[in-house]
């Protein structure tokens, strides 16, 4: 296979910060790559000096026979290099014809629209790829799978060679991902590379031919699909030797901490029912759309479940608020953590005491400082949060020491039960071992703790049982210490299928 | 059809509608094509400067609140200017959207080059251009205008008589409104920087990275609502026939409103030329109901303010619910509960 973009001893650095230290890679001519790496690794960079958006201080590039020295963005386009970010850059209140077309319209420089040409260049799109998207809706009322079709379909409108997805799964379901991958074998079918940038690592091995790890700014490995294995894989992101050890705890199952019963609400889920005793961790996964976040929601009160019967310790009782939720003793660390955990702009302190503000106050009810102080320093120790002094901003924390700080938040409240929604999405490999600690020693204080996750080897090898849910129900609840992980695996992915399995 | 009942323009037509029957039960005169013809020409002024807001609108969600004041300052100037050197109509409404169009772009520029909210920067300009004026008109009232003024506004189109044997006719002014409609109408439609207007209204980054010209496209909806109030203030003179320094100024928020009420989002990106004309229509024959109904005018003020908030509460309600409807959970009706 010939290579269609070929880069050797790239470099590049901001300030002094190495981003990539003379990085080869090449991608052939219809070849699907992956390309992992951990946060901060530089695969950002990477995509961006591609795209010609970054110059890189030394290295050549070659686009087929061309040499760059400088490769300028206007370069990239012309030689059919398209990047497709997270966001997808769409317009939501334009309809989906305008959309795919609008590069194209740009390009052109047409002073007149022409809305029969708008509809062809999209029509023409569509087809390349067999999706079926109504050109006239507007985008805003797609879903994120058909959102990144029109993404696809953009890039599609001019004479596409070398497409870059950038975490293109991270929103999908199952269903959805399935349909990504027939597109992008399709794309590969048209002799078109394209460049899956991804931290997930079962999918990057189901889709790739060949895997690019990056670490600190080097190619630290090139290998083909076939000699790689999870293991390994995690090994290469992360230079460390990281297993997974299985969290073995007998509980007392006498007394029900949590106990929920039949409970349903309307397009979010229905009749469901488990128990939570103390010292547990309960795991539910399911796929994107199972109605696991839902679920979380309705516990906390954030959107109240319609029917179904709630018993703390015993005791019935009815969340309807937020309120509700805290006053029996329940916490919420949510999924989105920067949108909904934190307030980024506040301090490491502020982040951590505001719920418990109250306890704070002193003589005439102003905030004792002292008391303050000890507070946010006894959860800045205690959870190992890394900062020079709290005072700084929470937005300056890498990902993993911000979610440490939401789950200050609501420890420092002292709750009887947790939930986690998520608590590892997008934190290094390493970072998540030492969240999983946390919540460990969380559990063995007395906690019971829900871990709502859709990362299999997460929930199995740190809950006691686990929760699968499928489209809005519990299908099944199972102990942990006699399942694999390919087992629950299986068990999720046929969760996905439309049938139900007897 | 079912399209048809999710827009806010039909709902709008509906209550305009509703409300003529009301009015017209209680007073026959509004149904009068004299009234109508009259309703069109005293909002002929909001209605011209309601095109730009809408442009504005479309582009960020954010008003410019300043072109009440840019339409004063061309009203005083060209009326000055035309009393010390005459010239004809033509020529007034040049000098004027030029003027207009000098006074909007610098809008823009502030806009684009400070990243503040529309608002904010408008409300200081609006500051500016109205103090400027007062300094030098030291607020003086002008109530004897050039004569093309005059001649220009008695122009009629079809002469009619009512039952009370006077004249009327369908006059300049309300014709001008219908073609800055028209003329808004396509440029949103059907030219590159009106559709460039929506995109960057939808989504500025995604805009910027597909090759659109931010800073021209907002130079020019600046503009554009610079050069309306130009027009728009040519107008107003021909109408009021006088140049008072405080008469325009103060409408702002009415006009705003209107345009939000028809279907212009705080968020940005959205908006149509048909739905800011029922917005203003509405206004107009609410305006117009309570006179004839004899009921005080100040509950208009009331109507305003109640408009604001319905409208802004549809598009918050409307904008909630796009982003729950992103992943949505298909429940099992069959059981399948299974334990271990």
């Amino acid at each position: 296979m010939t290579d269609f973009l070929r880069l050797s001893n790239i470099s590049k650095s901001f300030g002094g910060v190495q981003a990539l230290k003379s990085v080869d890679f090449s991608i052939g001519k219809g070849e699907i790559h992956c390309l992992v790496g951990e946060n901060g690794s530089g695969k950002s960079t990477l995509i961006k000096i591609i795209s010609g958006n970054l110059q890189p201080d030394a290295g050549e590039i070659w686009i087929e026979d061309h040499i760059y020295k400088h490769l300028r963005s206007i370069d990239s386009i012309n030689m059919g290099i398209q990047v497709i970010f997270q966001d997808f850059a769409l317009f939501p209140n334009l309809s989906v014809a305008e959309n795919i077309a609008y590069s194209q319209l740009v390009e052109k420089k047409e002073k007149i629209l022409n809305w029969k040409e708008i509809e062809t260049i999209a029509r023409i799109a569509i087809d390349k790829i067999k999706v079926k998207l109504d050109l006239e809706e507007q985008v805003s009322n797609l879903s994120v799978a058909n959102q990144q079709m029109v993404a696809i379909c953009r890039a599609l409108t001019s004479d596409l060679r070398f497409l870059i997805l950038d975490e293109p799964t991270s929103a999908l379901t199952k269903k959805e991902i399935d349909q990504l991958f027939l597109v992008v074998k399709d794309l590969q079918q048209k002799g078109i590379s394209v460049m899956f940038v991804s931290h997930k690592l079962n999918e990057v091995l189901e889709i790739a031919e060949k895997i690019t790890v990056i670490r600190d700014g080097q190619n630290v490995a090139t290998l083909p699909r076939e000699e790689i294995t999870n293991e390994r894989l995690i090994y290469l992101m992360t230079g460390k030797e990281i297993t997974y050890s299985r969290y073995k705890k007998s509980i007392n199952t006498e007394k029900k901490l949590l106990e929920v019963q039949n409970l349903s609400k309307k397009h979010n889920f229905k009749d469901v029912s488990f128990a939570l005793h103390h010292g547990e961790i309960f795991g539910i996964t399911g796929l994107l759309g199972s109605g696991r976040t839902e679920l979380a929601l309705a516990l906390f009160g954030m959107d109240p479940a319609d029917s179904g019967k709630i018993l703390v310790e015993g005791k019935e009782i009815q969340i309807r608020s937020v309120k509700d939720a805290v006053q029996a003793g329940i916490g919420y660390v949510p999924e989105n953590r920067l949108e909904q955990g934190l307030i980024m702009k506040k301090s490491v302190g502020e982040n951590i005491v505001t719920v418990i503000i109250k306890r704070l106050l002193g003589k005439f009810n102003l905030i004792d400082s002292k008391k303050w102080e000890t507070t946010v320093n006894h959860w800045v120790n205690e959870l190992e949060i890394k900062v020079v002094n709290p005072e700084v901003p929470v937005q300056t924390l890498s990902g993993g020491n911000q979610q440490r700080v939401v789950i200050a938040k609501w420890l420092s409240v002292h709750p009887k039960i947790l939930i986690l929604d998520s608590p590892t999405v997008g934190i290094d490999i390493a970072a998540k071992s030492s969240i999983h600690k946390i919540i460990r020693d969380m559990a063995d204080n007395g906690v019971g703790i829900i871990f709502i996750s859709d990362e299999i080897p997460e929930v199995v090898n740190n809950c006691n049982r686990i929760a699968i849910m499928r489209n809005g129900r519990i299908f099944k609840q199972t102990d942990t210490t006699n399942v694999t992980e390919a087992e629950i695996q299986q068990l999720v992915e046929m969760s996905g299928a439309v049938s139900v399995p007897k | 059809m079912n399209k048809l009942f999710k827009q806010t323009e039909f709902y709008i037509a509906l209550v305009i509608i509703l409300l003529s029957v009301v009015i017209t039960l209680f007073n026959p005169r509004f149904l009068t094509a004299e009234n109508i013809f009259d309703l069109m020409k005293s909002f002929s002024v909001i209605g011209i400067m309601a095109v730009g807001v809408l442009f504005v609108l479309i582009l960020g969600g954010s008003p410019d609140v300043s072109f009440t004041a840019i339409a004063q300052v061309v009203e005083y100037v060209v009326v000055i200017m035309t009393l010390k050197w005459g010239g004809n109509i033509i020529l007034a409404f040049l000098v004027a959207a030029a003027l207009g169009t000098l006074m909007g772009s610098f809008n823009g520029i502030l806009v684009h080059y400070f990243r503040v909210p529309t608002v904010i920067i408008t409300i200081a300009t609006l500051n500016i251009y109205y103090g400027l004026l007062y300094v030098f008109s030291k607020g003086e009232v002008i109530f004897v205008v050039h004569p093309m003024f005059r001649e220009f506004a008695n122009i009629k189109i079809g002469n009619f008589v009512n039952e009370n044997n006077v004249t009327y006719g369908f006059t300049l002014m309300p014709l001008i409104w219908i073609f800055v409609l028209v003329l808004g109408w396509y440029i949103l439609k059907y030219t590159s920087i009106g559709r460039n207007i929506y995109a960057v209204g939808g989504n500025e980054v995604a805009a910027e990275r597909v090759g659109i010209n931010v800073f021209r496209t907002r130079l020019f909806a600046f503009s554009f609502i610079g050069l309306l109030s130009g027009i728009a203030a040519i107008v107003h003179a021909a109408i009021v026939q006088s140049a008072i320094p405080n008469i325009i100024v103060g409408q702002e928020l009415n006009v705003i409103a209107a345009v939000f009420l028809g279907g212009a989002s705080v968020f940005g990106g959205s908006g149509s030329i048909i739905g800011t004309f029922l917005g203003i229509m509405l206004f107009a024959i609410m305006n117009n109901g309570l006179t004839l109904l004899k009921i005080s005018t100040y509950w208009f003020n009331v109507f305003v303010g109640a408009v604001i908030v319905i409208s802004i509460t549809i598009s918050a309600i409307q904008k909630i619910r796009q982003e729950k409807g992103r992943v949505k959970v298909h429940i099992d009706e069959e059981k399948a509960v299974e334990k271990v």
